[in-house]
């Protein structure tokens, strides 16, 4: 029975308890995840965090956010009040949306009921998921222009311009998925990957959906919706009180959302790491979920590792990485998926597919070598031309190069 | 899907309740589109109208339909949006002041005759049948159905209108951009400039304003060594807006009476 029928027998009110599951899973999750992170950015900075507030420190978000709650909330004269007051109420709300197409066990038992952890199979899951982050942006463009302030305009504006530019790329990674599963809906890509994981089969798609991620849900490097460098808080400067924790709130929420997705769709779901697949029975199918979560959180580490790691982008290096190099890859990569896909369909011999694939890596090989010793020249140029000057300057390096006692 | 699938004859109940909740929903903000006054809020109203269009479509098993149908337009609508704030500007209301002569007339004969046509269609239309063909058309699942239509029955004109579409937008593209006549100054060639302006005072930048050490303000010249204000060091803007405050107060007076 596949997941869809399985799902189709569900009785209304195991429905609702499903949504509820997911609901208080990522409230929690979220504020594990702020604990966490800080911890760990900490020990990335040799230093502790926070460790005062219950053991470990481990309700100290739960803290933060009560006293959050209690500030007082502002709006400022000059917002249009509506839309301020609507923006984070759309950030917050559409984050959680999307984890109704998530498969998080494989078919357990719930209440007596045979089900799987997923509140609907919709044939186009994948796409709904997008749909849903395409409508999210809308309350961080909106926040910035109903602040009526210079900044958080700036920052939606340059939100948008992100958000619009890394889905083409997200979304053209997903199309190899695609063309591999046969399908658009999760539970049916999870299904496809038993045998060998996408991010194994798909790598290049794997890659360019991993930094795409990144860029779509603001998150360092890429937070530049919020440079705080720049644009004081961007997006999110004039907010304060419940509607600031809302925001904050749909952050986390995304970030473990686009995780989940990727897990989804490139790392089998909730399927056991190779080699374990006798645990998926254990506690009656209940500890796929562990696994789900482990890769999930594998993610979430990364996104903490980078924000550790790397310093935040320039913004035209940014859009030109997303349109010149992220795109044209994509659209480059998925015409050899298909061309490959294709032959092996049609049933084409085991020689000409790798004759094929194997002409591919070696015209790729050829093109970055010439690139290389292109640019190699290019640098090597300035030195050459330079007229000597009239006047006493210390020596070049090219010079001192060739004299090295001087 | 299944669930969906099972009474295709006549419109189910809970799709009823969705259609009389989310219709008259539709109905006022596509009205209210026309009628608010700043260009963002109707861009929103518009939104709104395609998001409740793409619930009616997956509510009617086009599941597909439905999400591209929130795809495209939240992306169209986004667009909109930034058109309205760098074309229009950020707090733009409709003006009602008459830009084209007679535009008013022309604008109500196209209205009436497009509402005209609209109603005649409308009249052609017949309630109350039995729905056909539905499960016919879904029976290799609604992707794959339409994928199958797409690219063979209607291919061509498919294409045809994706080759206007990217024509369309290759056209705006070109009539947006703008070559520039003198190419745009690097720093370097700033710097060249500014050592061959003939003084060498303003070669190393402007001062920064502000008396410092006493008072450090944007809007107090700086002073030269000699003790008087240097002009240089005060923002072309505020000088215009006469917001300059008169450094002389913040003068080191007291040290020299000492003496």
């Amino acid at each position: 029975m596949t997941t869809a029928q399985l799902l189709s027998q569900d009785p209304g009110w195991l429905i609702a308890v499903k949504g509820l599951f997911v609901f208080i899973g990522c409230v929690l999750l979220t504020l594990m995840s702020v604990w966490g992170e800080r911890r760990i950015v900490a020990l990335m900075q040799m230093r502790i965090g926070p460790n005062r507030v219950g053991p470990f420190g481990l309700v100290q978000a739960l803290a933060d956010g009560v006293k959050l709650a209690l500030k007082e909330d502002l709006i400022p004269a000059a917002a249009d009040k509506i839309v301020f007051i609507i923006a984070p109420i759309i950030s917050a709300t559409t984050c959680f949306m999307s984890f109704a197409v998530i498969p998080i066990t494989g078919p357990v038992t719930l209440f007596g009921h045979k089900t799987a952890m997923q509140l609907t199979d919709l044939p186009v899951g994948v796409l709904y998921v997008l749909a849903i982050a395409s409508v999210g942006v809308y309350g961080i463009v909106l926040a910035g222009w109903s602040s009526g302030s210079t900044y958080p305009l700036l920052g939606g504006l340059r939100s948008s311009a992100q958000v619009i530019s890394y889905e083409v790329a997200m979304g053209l990674s997903l199309v190899a998925v695609f063309i591999y599963a046969g399908s658009m809906s999760t539970s049916e890509i999870v299904a496809a990957q038993q045998k060998w994981w996408f991010a194994v089969v798909l790598f290049p798609s794997f890659v360019i959906y991993a930094i795409s991620m990144v860029g779509e849900t603001n998150r360092a490097p890429f937070d530049l919706a919020e440079a705080e460098g720049e644009l004081v808080g961007g997006f999110h400067t004039e907010y304060s009180s419940l509607k600031f924790a809302l925001f904050f709130l749909a952050e986390y929420v995304n970030i473990v959302a686009v995780s989940a997705l990727a897990t989804t769709l490139f790392l089998g779901g909730y399927h056991a790491l190779p080699g374990l697949t006798f645990t998926e029975q254990w506690w009656g199918g209940w500890f796929t979920a562990i696994w789900f979560f482990f890769k999930v959180l594998f993610f979430f580490f990364i996104f903490v590792w980078l924000r550790g790691t790397l310093p935040r982008l320039r913004y035209d290096q940014f859009m030109k990485f997303g349109w010149k190099v992220l795109i044209p890859v994509s659209l480059f990569w998925i015409m050899i998926v298909s061309t490959l896909r294709v032959l092996s369909l049609h049933g084409a011999s085991r020689i000409t597919v790798i004759g094929f694939a194997s002409g591919i890596v070696l015209i790729v090989l050829l093109i970055n070598i010439a690139y290389d010793s292109s640019r190699k020249r290019a640098s090597e140029k300035p030195y050459a031309d330079v007229a000597p000057p009239s006047f006493p300057v210390p020596q070049l390096p090219s010079e001192r190069a060739e004299n090295p006692r001087g | 899907m299944i669930s969906l699938a099972i009474n295709v004859g006549q419109t189910q109940t809970p799709e009823a309740v969705l259609f009389w909740v989310l219709g008259p929903l539709a109905v006022l903000a596509a009205l209210g589109m026309l009628l608010v006054k700043k260009a963002v809020h109707s861009a929103l109203l518009l939104a709104w109208v395609m998001i409740t269009l793409a619930i009616f479509y997956i509510a009617q098993d086009a599941a597909f339909l439905g999400i591209v149908q929130i795809v495209v337009y939240t992306g169209a609508v986004m667009m909109l949006f930034l058109f309205i704030l760098m074309l229009v500007g950020v707090d733009s209301a409709d003006s009602l002041t008459e830009t084209i002569r007679g535009l008013r007339p022309i604008a109500i004969v196209a209205a009436i005759g497009f509402g005209g046509l609209m109603i005649s269609l409308l009249d052609r239309a017949t309630l109350g049948r039995q729905l056909v063909g539905l499960a016919a058309a879904n029976e290799a699942g609604n992707v794959q159905g339409l994928a199958g239509l797409l690219f063979s029955k209607y291919v061509w004109p498919f294409e045809i209108v994706s080759a206007l579409l990217i024509t369309a937008a290759l056209g705006a593209m070109v009539l947006a951009h703008n070559h520039r006549v003198i190419a745009r100054p690097t720093q370097r060639d700033l710097a060249t400039a500014r050592f061959r302006s003939g003084s060498l005072s303003t070669a190393a930048g402007l001062p920064g304003p502000g008396v410092y050490a006493l008072h450090n303000a944007v809007d107090v010249p700086a002073l030269l060594p000699d003790g008087s204000a240097s002009e240089a060091s005060i923002s072309a803007t505020l000088k215009a807006r006469g917001d300059v405050i008169d450094s002389r107060p913040f003068q080191l007076k007291e040290l020299e009476e000492d003496k």
